[in-house]
């Protein structure tokens, strides 16, 4: 990945100085302290402007049907789906942080992955949104989709593709929420004990269930937490997959292809860790968090990145490639409709996103200089959601019966209702930034100096 | 309740009135208040403004008119189901009767589908020669038509509500008058009658008034070819053309496979058509035309030259017959046109006695009679062409008839006017300027179906009662008279023809149509009027004038009446002479001698493809049926070839200004490959201002599309002179389908005779490819009960769009709108696909394919597998299920159809608050709401209605006892359904054939509906590839 | 001072080294009733006291296969028994489509058992302890490291205790009220 490894000193993974108590104190300081800075309000304000904006999308599309938007014969599927996938996508990183990165010992992903798991969760919760409203009658398929006793006797079908993503993203919201709060335990206990605030004090003490860090409970929760990474890890590959079945399992020209769940978790880890950095790079200069969040966190990220990235290239590359070796004609009208078609333009900025912006990534400079390394993440999240855009409505629209064929345009409600989601993120996130640890504090005494007991100690 | 003011009110609604309950229409204080109540300012707001939302608006209307105007019930008097006796009405067991929808006079025999008093579709009438069994769009929209709320609904007397009683009493007076001057100043102006009632009214009303005349006019006159008729045969006739017996047909702009009528000409041509493996044998078309039409689409050749140059040719190719006429001097816009006439001209010699040669409505009368002359020359007189008396009543020129008339207004001769159903005001030439000759009328009386551009004009009008609301009879192109019987008691205040024409017979007055009908009839069966010889089907008397009224209404027509047996020889001193005054009277027909003198385009008039001369525009089917070709819905567009639109950078949908004598009118433009260059093709109809709230348009653009101003007298089809300019600006057009090209996936399978003869079976099966069924490790489905299937013939089918209609009315399928339809989301569940072969820049290499397109019915269906509810599965026949109910409408299905023959209900498209529309649904099929899924489903509900007699009696379902709505109606038996269990059913026969496929097999769909490949028979002289397999992979 | 009254001596260490050590020393002395606090997972501290939980991959195995039989279960039976339909003219029983929500259910069975087993197990949640009335306690979850050695432990003795822990370099020890 990288060319030269070790022609520079690596950097820290905290700035020296630093004692169990100053760490505990500085990043408790963000919740306890109850100061936020102008920047968490103006944010938030906004988040919650574009959340009342969701709302009212949503309160349109229920009293008039999914006609408000632009989807139409042949294009069933249109910004909802493209949303759904984009947001799951963003979701992995966080799993990826926590799960991967602690079973492949990684001590950096320590100072990162709680926000990367609070921003999975967040994710999840706007991607599970879609699935639902973007249905003809929401009403019931919040309910239909699920495998329940009922008087008619009907059962869901459990060979369709959108069935395994109920099953899937599902469980996926509920394994990273414990896994999530497993980690949140010994830290609530901190904030309980640290709080000044009664009210805070009580909640905090409910949470942290009377932990109190004893030895015993410690080793099985060192034990639990490295299942739960365990049971995970497979889990997110799955869940991106089945996500990608959605598409394989269907049999349009562009959808029906072997490659795309390996492809699908590329881009997903791809965009994760993009969005990651978009968040660590304000967040850390804002809160002063420079010395957990070093340059090396963020160099690290940009590696995962710019390797994903590369996954990602293959897999576009090996599309157009058989599309020309399957020799079906219809496989080979996709690709050159793709580049050339109506919507080439869409095609093009994608290529120019997710294939030529992130080789940037290849210099130490653009690495570990966050303002370019912000730009770049925000150039791949608009490239990822590209992706979806070209794989979902660009297959639609011009399939097998050229009588058949049409086009597709996302209306203002299309607009509104993404937007929307992006705001109700930002709004989740900046509550949680206030309300719990943003960083793993017990995580982060383990790094301290004197956290390792020496070997020889007592013989 | 006053009721009174609220015919008034109802009456006098223009615009954009609708009203929700008899509490509005009376628009009591109270009900305003309750009104405010109910529904909140906002309440307005949730409505689309437009497109179907309208058209919903408007049905609500009649919701209070069910109340007022009368509830549905069965007529008084005794009407005789086509099957069943009355008596035994089944709930939920719908009753047939035969009866006659009447088009430009003439009768198209219908049976029309009764569920417990309610019409709800109708259906061709299989006993009849004329119809057996087929129909049009225009026939099967007719229901449509008779539950629109917009229709007229009251008499009204300049401009006021007034009752039927006033008007008898205002018409007495204007009556005695004209009996002091034996009626010099009254004037009949109808369109073409047959009705035997009626000529014997007309000629009492002759008595009556001795100097009163009568007049016709119908824009879409059938004059030329009637006046070469009568000159031909010497006496009033019609030619007839058995396309069944005929080797080579051309076609010189006759477009006798499309449109109202056609339906024995499809029948008489499919059947020549059809071809199998082992008679291998087809007739040749050749259609010379200007204007792409469906007969030229279906042709083995078509030339596209302009419409002033097909007189030029017609000569040519008569001489080249030896049939007189001027040799090929002029020069023709395509140069294959000289190969042409001695390619056809040998082809007609080589079949003497078995062609035909038919020249088109569109075309002067010197182009019939040279079509004529090559008959007579070929000897297909007595054998393909035959004439036969009329049967209009006495039939006239209805252009002079017209002009007759407007002079005699102007010049203030006409002091009473009775307009029966023609629409002059918009209609007329013109130069005629009917409108203010109109005015100079005292009393003028218009009896229409709508309150429309005449009626505002005169000083009455009288609703008149539908088709299917009255009694009468009428004649059918064969002249065999049909009773019609009403389904249901006039909806408003509906008048028929016979009861207003007896207000001026004093023996008549007041007596009721029915009476008025059955009195004739008893008579004619006594031999006492009318000179018919009456029988039974078997050609026995009948025993009693009862029992022969049950019968002809039983039946749906009266044995005996036809004109068949009186065949007329031509020639003769008559013929010369008639054929001597034709050409005086039909001088104005002629095309100008030189057409280029005036220089500029060609400008085409046509009558539009789904809504006629304007007559339908309030059918919101018929505006959303796609024109052909164009595919365009809702609105007309301006016809122009692809070079000129490409040379002068023209796109779809630019605005156009066209220039004609001094008039200029502005419409969408619209290229269409094979469209003779230099050439524009308008349509007639649109642009109404005085119709209902789906036909009169709402943006000012639109309401400029009527281009009747532009036609004139001397040219009413085509003349030069016109200039186009681009305005600059764009108009949206609707379109269904937006890419004509097949892009080498061979939807449509076809091969020429040549190839079937050389190649045999390979050349269809090499234009695909099929997997081998045991290629899949998937074990088989056993279907042990039934095995349903479809075959659709593509060599017979001629893209008519019947099917289409028949579907919608069958199924219930709401209409959405313009704007909805521009997004792609129309619903039909039978789609007519269209695709262009050829280069567009040689009009005459242009061929257009069409094929039906309903559910394939997969037996591995794509879309079953990804439904995450189970609301589409397969049912123990093999169908392919849709429960509504259980979906959910995640559109999953529809993206994983490879063919795309499913519609979504992306809106609340079907109405649910309006009662009016609750009659005319099928209560046989689920009316689908908002968010859900649907499609085709071989018309389950027949196949069900099939299983319970066959069940009832405990036999199997016999072939052909399941007819889905699309092969009822069909004109040409391309559609067949069947069980593939049953080893003689006809489905299996076809599906034998060699020329059988399946749409995209290569997916392993194992669809059951397929297709039998087309089949042209080109002239190799010509061009032997045309229509040939290598064309398909293009 | 009674012994009774008391619940256990609570010593408090700067480090994790000198509690490890302690700890050894303790459980060297034979002290059973014992436990280690500290504000961060210390390996050595736990393997002090020999502590060595095994169960907990017990019970995520066995939530683990419940999901998937049920899962697997639940898919055949309505596939099968309650709602056999044809589909697309799939075999009732299309085990390759059944596997992904197998696949699912089997983790999501898998980690709330873990969670489950680890809240379950630890005995939380268990909102009062004796060693909160312990006003420096509150440390444990900062920057502080605690040994407590409770009075019910046999080998118990308030004054022999206190001398043992008094010689490991405690920064201060406590009397933990019951």
């Amino acid at each position: 990945m990288d060319p030269k490894p070790a022609t520079y000193p690596v950097a820290p993974l905290i700035e020296p100085g630093h004692t169990f108590e100053s760490i505990t104190d500085k990043i408790s300081a963000v919740v306890l302290s109850g100061r936020q800075p102008l920047f968490w309000f103006v944010v938030l304000g906004f988040g919650m402007l574009l959340t009342g904006m969701l709302g009212m999308a949503i309160a349109w599309l229920l009293l008039r049907g999914v006609g408000i938007w632009g989807v139409n014969i042949p294009v069933g599927w249109g910004f909802a789906i493209i949303n759904f996938v984009w947001w799951i996508g963003i979701g992995h990183a966080g799993t990826l942080i926590s799960a991967i990165l602690l079973l492949l010992k990684q001590g950096w992903r320590t100072s990162i992955n709680r926000f990367a798991e609070a921003m999975t969760i967040f994710a999840v919760m706007c991607a599970g949104l879609f699935p639902l409203v973007h249905t003809g009658r929401p009403w019931l398929a919040a309910y239909w989709l699920f495998p329940y006793p009922n008087s008619m006797s009907i059962w869901p079908q459990f060979r369709s593709p959108l069935i395994w993503d109920v099953f899937a993203v599902s469980t996926y919201f509920t394994v990273s929420l414990i896994f999530w709060y497993t980690g949140l335990i010994p830290d609530l206990a901190t904030l309980r004990d640290k709080a000044k605030n009664r009210v805070a004090k009580v909640i905090y003490g409910m949470f942290s269930l009377g932990w109190r860090g004893s030895g015993r409970h410690w080793q099985r929760y060192e034990h639990i937490y490295l299942l739960l990474a365990g049971l995970s890890t497979p889990l997110v590959l799955s869940v991106h997959t089945v996500v990608s079945f959605d598409f394989s399992i269907g049999i349009v020209p562009g959808w029906h292809t072997t490659i795309f769940p390996p492809y699908f978790v590329a881009g997903a880890i791809y965009d994760g860790f993009a969005m990651v950095l978009t968040l660590a790079i304000p967040i850390r200069a804002v809160y002063h968090l420079e010395d957990f969040i070093t340059t090396r966190h963020l160099e690290n990220m940009a590696k995962v990145t710019l390797a994903t990235g590369l996954i990602v290239a293959y897999g576009y590359t090996s599309e157009v490639f058989f599309g020309w070796y399957s020799a079906n004609k219809y496989e080979g009208f996709m690709i050159w409709n793709r580049m050339t078609g109506p919507y080439w333009y869409m095609y093009w900025t994608l290529i120019f996103c997710n294939i030529i912006s992130p080789q940037w990534l290849w210099f130490k400079k653009v690495r570990t200089s966050p303002f370019l390394l912000f730009c770049v993440a925000m150039v791949v999240n608009v490239g990822m959601w590209l992706e979806r855009f070209v794989i979902v409505v660009v297959s639609l629209h011009r399939d097998f019966v050229p009588a058949a064929w049409g086009m597709y345009h996302g209306t203002k409600w299309d607009y509104m209702t993404f937007f929307g989601t992006v705001g109700f993120f930002l709004t989740m996130f900046f509550l949680f930034i206030r309300a719990l640890p943003m960083i793993s504090i017990f995580e982060m005494r383990t790094l301290a100096p004197g956290a390792k007991v020496p070997a020889t100690e007592g013989h | 309740m006053d009721f009174s003011a609220i015919r008034s009110r109802l009456a006098s609604t223009e615009g954009r009135l609708f009203w929700r309950s008899i509490g509005e229409l009376a628009d009591t204080p109270q009900f305003r208040e309750y009104l405010h109540r109910e529904f909140p300012e906002q309440a307005a707001e949730w409505n689309d403004p437009k497109g179907r939302r309208e058209f919903l608006k408007l049905m609500s209307a009649s919701l209070a008119l069910a109340g007022v105007g009368a509830c549905v019930k069965q007529p008084p008097e005794k009407i005789i189901p086509y099957v069943t006796q009355p008596e035994e009405i089944v709930p939920g067991k719908p009753l047939f009767f035969a009866t006659a929808y009447p088009f430009g006079g003439i009768g198209i025999p219908v049976l029309v589908e009764s569920h417990e008093g309610h019409p709800t579709k109708v259906e061709g009438n299989p006993e009849h020669p004329t119809s057996l069994g087929g129909t049009d769009i225009f026939a099967q929209a007719a229901i449509l038509q008779l539950y629109d709320p917009d229709r007229a609904k009251a008499v009204m007397g300049r401009g006021e509500t007034r009752g039927w009683n006033e008007f008898q009493s205002a018409l007495r007076v204007a009556l005695l008058q004209q009996k002091s001057k034996g009626g010099t100043g009254l004037r009949f102006l109808t369109e073409a009658m047959t009705s035997p009632t009626i000529a014997e009214q007309v000629s009492l009303i002759q008595q009556a008034f001795p100097s009163a005349k009568w007049h016709q006019w119908d824009p879409i006159a059938r004059d030329a070819s009637r006046m070469a008729a009568h000159a031909a045969a010497g006496a009033p006739s019609d030619a007839r053309y058995h396309f069944d017996k005929a080797d080579v047909v051309v076609s010189l702009e006759a477009d006798f496979l499309c449109g109202a009528l056609s339906v024995p000409a499809q029948k008489a041509f499919a059947a020549r058509r059809r071809f199998t493996d082992d008679k291998k044998d087809l007739s040749r078309l050749y259609v010379i035309e200007s204007t792409p039409s469906l007969t030229g689409a279906r042709a083995d050749h078509r030339l596209p030259l302009k419409a002033s140059e097909i007189q030029a040719f017609s000569a040519a190719l008569a001489a080249a017959v030896g049939a007189g006429g001027a040799q090929a001097s002029s020069t023709f816009s395509i140069p294959n046109a000289q190969k042409w006439i001695a390619a056809v001209a040998k082809d007609l010699q080589a079949s003497r006695g078995k062609s035909i040669v038919m020249a088109g409505d569109y075309q002067p009368l010197a182009v019939h009679q040279l079509a004529h002359a090559m008959n007579q020359a070929l000897g297909n007189v007595g054998t393909t062409v035959e004439y036969l008396p009329t049967v209009e009543i006495n039939p006239t020129n209805q252009l002079a008839s017209l002009r007759d008339l407007v002079q005699a207004m102007s010049a203030g001769q006409v002091e009473t006017l009775v307009i029966v159903g023609a629409n002059p005001v918009f209609t007329a030439p013109a130069d005629l300027n009917f409108r203010d000759a109109l005015a100079k009328v005292g009393f003028s009386v218009h009896h229409s179906l709508y309150y429309d551009e005449t009626s505002r004009y005169c000083t009455w009008m009288i609703p008149a009662a539908h088709a299917f609301e009255s009694w009468g009879d009428v004649r059918a192109l064969d002249g065999t008279v049909t009773i019609m019987q009403p389904l249901i008691a006039p909806l408003y205040e509906g008048r028929t023809e016979t009861e207003l024409l007896g207000c001026f017979v004093d023996a008549q007055n007041n007596r009721s149509a029915h009476d008025l009908v059955k009195d004739y009839w008893t008579r004619a069966h006594a031999k006492q009027v009318g000179g018919w010889t009456i029988t039974d089907p078997k050609g026995q008397p009948f025993h009693s004038p009862e029992s022969f009224w049950k019968h002809a209404l039983h039946d749906g027509f009266i044995t005996g009446t036809g004109v068949g047996g009186e065949r007329r020889e031509p020639g003769g001193a008559a013929a010369a002479a008639a054929a001597a005054g034709a050409n005086d009277a039909a001088s104005p027909l002629a095309a100008p001698a030189s057409p280029a003198a005036t220089g500029g385009m060609e400008i085409i008039f046509r009558p539009d493809p789904t809504i006629w001369d304007g007559r339908f525009a309030n059918n919101g089917w018929l505006q959303e049926l796609p024109k052909p070709f164009s595919t365009i819905t809702w609105d007309p567009s301006a016809w122009i070839g692809r070079k000129y639109a490409i040379d002068h950078q023209l796109e779809d949908g630019d605005l156009i200004e066209l220039k004609y004598r001094g008039k200029s009118v502005t419409l969408p433009v619209w290229p269409i490959d094979g469209h003779p260059e230099g050439s524009v093709t308008v349509f007639l109809g649109y642009g109404r201002n005085a119709t209902g709230r789906v036909g009169t348009p709402a943006d000012d653009v639109a309401k400029g599309f009527d281009v009747f101003p532009l036609r004139s007298s001397d040219a009413l089809w085509f003349d030069n002179g016109l200039e186009i300019s681009k305005v600059g600006r764009r108009y949206l057009l609707a379109r269904v389908q937006e890419h004509h090209l097949m892009e080498g996936r061979a939807p449509i399978r076809m091969a020429t005779l040549e190839e079937y003869r050389n190649e045999g079976t390979k050349v269809i099966q090499k234009q695909g490819e099929k997997p081998p069924r045991a290629l899949s490790i998937i074990p088989e489905w056993e279907y042990n009960s039934y095995r349903w299937a479809m075959a659709i013939d593509l060599a017979t089918c001629t893209g008519c769009s019947t099917c289409t209609i028949a579907c919608q009315s069958e199924n219930n399928i709401p209409v959405v709108g313009k704007e909805q339809v521009d997004k792609g989301r129309e619903m039909h569940w039978i789609r007519v696909d269209h695709y262009y072969v050829g280069n567009p820049l040689e009009p005459e290499t242009v061929e257009s394919h069409h094929q039906p397109r309903p559910c394939m019915q997969c037996e591995t269906a794509p879309c079953e597998l990804v439904c995450p509810v189970g609301a589409t599965t397969h049912s123990s026949e093999g169908l392919n299920d849709m429960v509504y109910n259980r979906c959910v409408g995640t559109r999953y299905c529809s993206n994983n159809c490879p063919y795309k023959v499913r519609s979504f209900n992306f809106l609340l498209y079907q109405d649910w608050d309006t009662q009016s529309l609750y009659p005319m649904r099928n209560p046989d099929v689920t009316v689908r709401s908002r968010g859900v899924m649907e499609k085709c489903t071989y018309c389950v509900q027949r196949i069900n209605y099939a299983r319970i007699a066959a069940k009832r009696d405990d036999r199997r379902i016999q072939d052909g006892e399941v007819v889905p709505a699309c092969a009822a109606a069909c004109p040409s038996d391309a559609i067949v359904f069947g069980d593939l269990n049953d080893p003689n059913s006809r489905v299996n026969k076809l599906r034998a054939q060699h020329r059988n496929y399946g749409v995209l097999e290569d997916l392993n769909t194992r669809p059951r509906t397929t297709y039998l490949a087309d089949v042209r028979n080109p002239n190799p002289e010509i061009d032997g590839e045309r229509g040939s397999s290598k064309l398909a992979a293009e | 001072m009674a012994t009774a009254s008391v619940y256990g001596l609570l010593a408090e260490f700067d480090t994790p080294a000198d509690l490890v050590a302690a700890t050894r020393r303790v459980h060297a002395e034979g002290y059973r009733k014992i436990d280690t606090f500290s504000p961060f997972p210390v390996e050595e501290a736990w393997e002090a006291m020999h502590h060595h939980d095994k169960r907990l991959s017990l019970i995520v195995l066995l939530g683990g296969l419940t999901g998937m039989v049920s899962g697997y279960g639940l898919e055949y039976w309505v596939h099968t028994m309650a709602y056999p339909v044809n589909v697309a003219g799939k075999p009732l029983n299309s085990w390759p489509q059944f596997i992904p929500v197998t696949f699912e259910m089997t983790v999501l069975f898998a980690a709330i058992s873990a969670l489950l087993g680890m809240i379950v197990l630890n005995g939380l949640p268990m909102p009062y302890h004796p060693v909160f009335n312990v006003e420096r306690f509150a440390r444990a979850s900062q920057d502080k490291f605690f040994l407590l050695i409770e009075s019910a432990d046999p080998k118990f003795d308030h004054s022999g205790t206190l001398e043992l822990l008094k010689g490991l370099n405690p920064s201060e020890i406590n009397e933990v009220e019951p």
